[in-house]
């Protein structure tokens, strides 16, 4: 009982009480949406996002950002409305592209962030910025024609006549793809460099870690990720210079409510995709009651500052509390219930770890 | 036990801010069914003589040749402009508000398309244009740069918005030079002409009138609108909810930015709570999604009104659904050069310049994708320039001057 409690009280375990609440709040107003069919329509709405909040969990976990993001998707899907057009030969060729372009636009941002020493919300910001300029160039801001029906199916259709779901659409396929890899790739040395740099860059390189080579990857998944959203997005919704925007903000939004510390060092890939379903949950009840989206802005706003402040309010209690009574035992405990042993299994050591800069990160927050 | 104290004070702190969050969602619970607070939003764009004008215009014959709308009139008032009238190749100067939606677009290209004849003519010579890109600021930092710049013979102004831009059109009618004022207005009269379709309330009579005929007493219309604060889109929004209140049509509102993902997630959301009949929109941008959210949801087409925007006409022709396609007369941009011209050449030119306005119904949906075989989605039905010599070239290729 106890341990549940601190569960539910440790920032984590939090998202996943909020999560529930809002879910019940859903059900509450509408019970419909409990149906397995509603539900899984609902996880492939919430599919595009959570892909990015899981890319975007690789660069914040190593202590960055990726702002590009959103102008990225954005890109991707105009680009697929242009290129394929209505000819279906054309797929393959044009999503190879759509590939390189990702993986080059997150090579150029982790190297800008590693080589050249700029603040990687800079770089990013300057990638967003040129990204969405290209995009108005092309478009004039306005884009015209959706891709072939057959390629938009991966976005928009999925496998008919399942028991119990009816259709079980491909994005929802791709999300779960994307969860089980990154999930992977999170327990591989490459996933726990990432949170060693996060967490203390220069001791990891002492430790012998290539820093710029793993941080340039985890640009590269980021960038990747929101390319495979504009895939799914240029099929649920079409082609649409206003697609993706403020994706970036949604996706740092959704991994700082899932426990995910910005700076670095802390949080699991299970925290950024819960925080997505929070995040769009949240959304779908303010539909559902009917809350002006001109709204929206302002409680996504409260939301990040709330979860934020908490952690770390429940962070630095923690930390007061250890030196104190030295309840390291129990902490430990709690961390390994964690479903991915992101940080415990740091390769730092602990005493690096219980110093781990969580209010100067708050405060880098509070400034940006 | 001071850090103690300023701990707990800080989780309150927090928890209150996360129960706000939460809570903020509570007390529109009650007021949804009644869509409280967003009338008195709406009634303050709403003009009953402004509503009562545009509504007889609809039914006026305009003036003017018939094959030719973008040079007919409803209800002119001539006026003489023998002042401005000169000898020689003139230069025009056209701020611009923007080029960023599609609907500007394809008024752009034929605007573009206008000025090559005309130079033929000889009376108009040369365009400088300048982009605000939706800015007001950029857009006055613009016409008093053509005003301090001063060659040029004569202004065309498509204000950004109504209130901010009239100071800067003010200072460009200082100059004595013809101010022609087309799309959005601005108040004040000193434009030699104001160039513009009927307008809002037209678009919002049209559009919900055809609603209320399909449907029944208590049934459901979605309304996905673009944005808050611009005035032909608020007007359109104040007729269309005020005939669907008094025709007992219970109407939901949202703000899409025309993000066919965002209309495509509140649709989805309106037909999980219960079944929709109608869905009105501020402007067809968009639109396909809206229909595809019935579609993937497995329910029946709604009655619906969208634009004269391709995408939407040709998806309306493949499902046959139920649908008209209110008309904000595209074909306005060919007009404020031509008008440019006559004030040039002494001409008389009305004050208010009001253009046909429209829709598309059933009817003619047929003959107008007809005219526009070929043209891509974001093209505009009524776009008039079917009688310039780039059609349909120049449209199909849609590449931006």
């Amino acid at each position: 009982m106890n341990s549940l409690i601190r569960r539910a009280v440790d920032p984590r375990g939090a998202v996943v009480v909020l999560l529930a609440v809002i879910l019940v709040a859903i059900v509450v107003l509408n019970p419909s949406f409990a149906e397995p069919g509603q539900l899984v329509r609902f996880i492939q709405r919430v599919a595009p996002i959570a892909i990015v909040a899981i890319g975007q969990y690789f660069v914040i976990v190593s202590g960055e950002f990726d702002l590009s993001m959103g102008a990225l998707v954005t890109a991707q899907v105009v680009t697929s409305g242009y290129l394929i057009g209505q000819d279906p030969s054309k797929i393959a060729a044009v999503l190879t592209l759509m590939l390189i372009l990702g993986v080059l636009v997150g090579v150029v941002n982790g190297l800008a962030t590693t080589l050249l020493k700029v603040p990687s919300f800079i770089v990013t910001l300057g990638t967003m910025l040129i990204i969405h300029g290209a995009v108005m160039w092309w478009t004039g801001g306005a884009a015209t024609g959706d891709p072939v029906d057959s390629f938009r199916q991966i976005g928009r259709g999925g496998i008919e006549d399942v028991p119990v779901l009816g259709q079980l659409p491909y994005g929802v396929l791709v999300l779960l793809v994307v969860i089980v890899a990154a999930i992977w790739l999170s327990r591989r040395p490459f996933g726990r460099t990432l949170v060693a740099i996060g967490d203390n860059a220069e001791a990891a390189a002492y430790a012998g870690t290539n820093v710029w080579r793993t941080k340039t990857l985890a640009f590269v998944i980021s960038s990747l990720s929101a390319t495979v959203a504009g895939v799914l997005l240029v099929g649920y919704a079409g082609v649409h210079p206003s697609v993706g925007q403020g994706y970036e903000f949604i996706a740092i939004t959704a991994v700082v409510l899932g426990g995910v510390v910005l700076g670095g060092g802390r949080g699991t890939v299970f925290g950024a995709l819960t925080g997505a379903f929070t995040l769009e949950s949240l959304f779908t009840l303010l539909n559902f009651t009917a809350v002006p989206s001109t709204m929206r802005d302002a409680i996504q706003g409260v939301i990040i500052i709330a979860a934020v402040a908490y952690s770390g309010v429940v962070f630095a209690k923690r930390r007061s509390t250890t030196s104190t009574d030295d309840q390291n035992p129990g902490r430990a405990a709690a961390d390994d219930e964690n479903p991915t042993p992101g940080p415990t299994t740091t390769p730092t050591p602990t005493s690096a770890r219980d110093s781990s800069p969580i209010h100067p990160s708050g405060d880098a927050v509070a400034r940006d | 036990m001071k850090r103690s104290l300023r701990t707990a004070v800080g989780i309150a702190g927090a928890g209150a801010l996360i129960a706000l969050a939460g809570c903020t969602t509570d007390p529109s619970v009650e007021q949804a069914p009644e869509a409280g607070g967003e009338e008195s939003a709406s009634t303050e764009w709403f003009n009953q003589e402004l509503y009562d004008k545009q509504f007889k215009e609809r039914e006026v014959t305009p003036e003017g040749p018939e094959d030719k709308p973008y040079l007919q009139m409803i209800n002119p008032e001539m006026q003489d402009t023998s002042e401005h009238a000169s000898e020689g190749g003139k230069k025009v100067c056209f701020a611009n508000a923007s080029i960023s939606n599609p609907w500007r677009q394809t008024g752009w290209i034929t605007m573009n398309e206008q000025l090559k004849e005309l130079k033929k003519g000889g009376v108009i010579t040369e365009m400088e244009t300048r982009d605000a890109q939706d800015n007001d600021d950029t857009q006055i930092a613009d016409i008093d740069y053509f005003i301090s710049e001063g060659n040029c013979d004569g202004f065309i102004i498509s204000p950004n918005s109504t209130a901010a831009i009239t100071p800067a059109v003010e200072r460009a009618c200082e100059t004595g030079k013809p101010v022609i004022v087309f799309d959005r207005g601005v108040q004040t009269d000193c434009a030699v002409t104001f160039i513009h379709p009927i307008g809002g309330f037209a678009w919002g009579i049209d559009s919900a009138q055809f609603l209320i005929d399909n449907l029944n007493e208590g049934d459901k219309v979605v309304a996905l609108r673009i944005l808050p604060g611009v005035d032909v889109l608020e007007q359109r929004w104040a007729a269309a909810e005020k005939l669907f209140d008094e025709a007992g049509i219970e109407a939901v509102d949202y703000f899409t930015d025309a993000d066919p993902a965002e209309i495509k997630k509140i649709v989805s959301d309106e037909l999980a709570k219960g079944d929709v009949q109608g869905v009105w929109m501020d402007a067809g941008d968009g639109a396909v999604s809206a229909i595809e959210a019935f579609e993937d949801a497995g329910k029946d087409y709604p009655v619906m009104t969208g634009e004269d925007e391709l995408s939407f006409l040709r998806k309306w022709k493949e499902t046959e659904m139920t649908a008209i396609a209110p008309v904000y007369s595209n074909f306005q941009w060919r007009t404020p050069l031509l008008a440019a011209e006559m004030i040039f050449k002494g001409e008389e030119v009305p004050k208010e310049w009001v253009l046909p306005q429209s829709p598309i119904t059933s009817e003619d949906l047929d003959d107008f994708l007809k005219r526009n075989e070929g043209m891509p989605d974001g093209h505009y039905a009524k776009f008039g320039g079917e009688d310039l010599p780039g059609y349909p070239q120049v449209w199909q290729d849609r590449v931006i001057p």
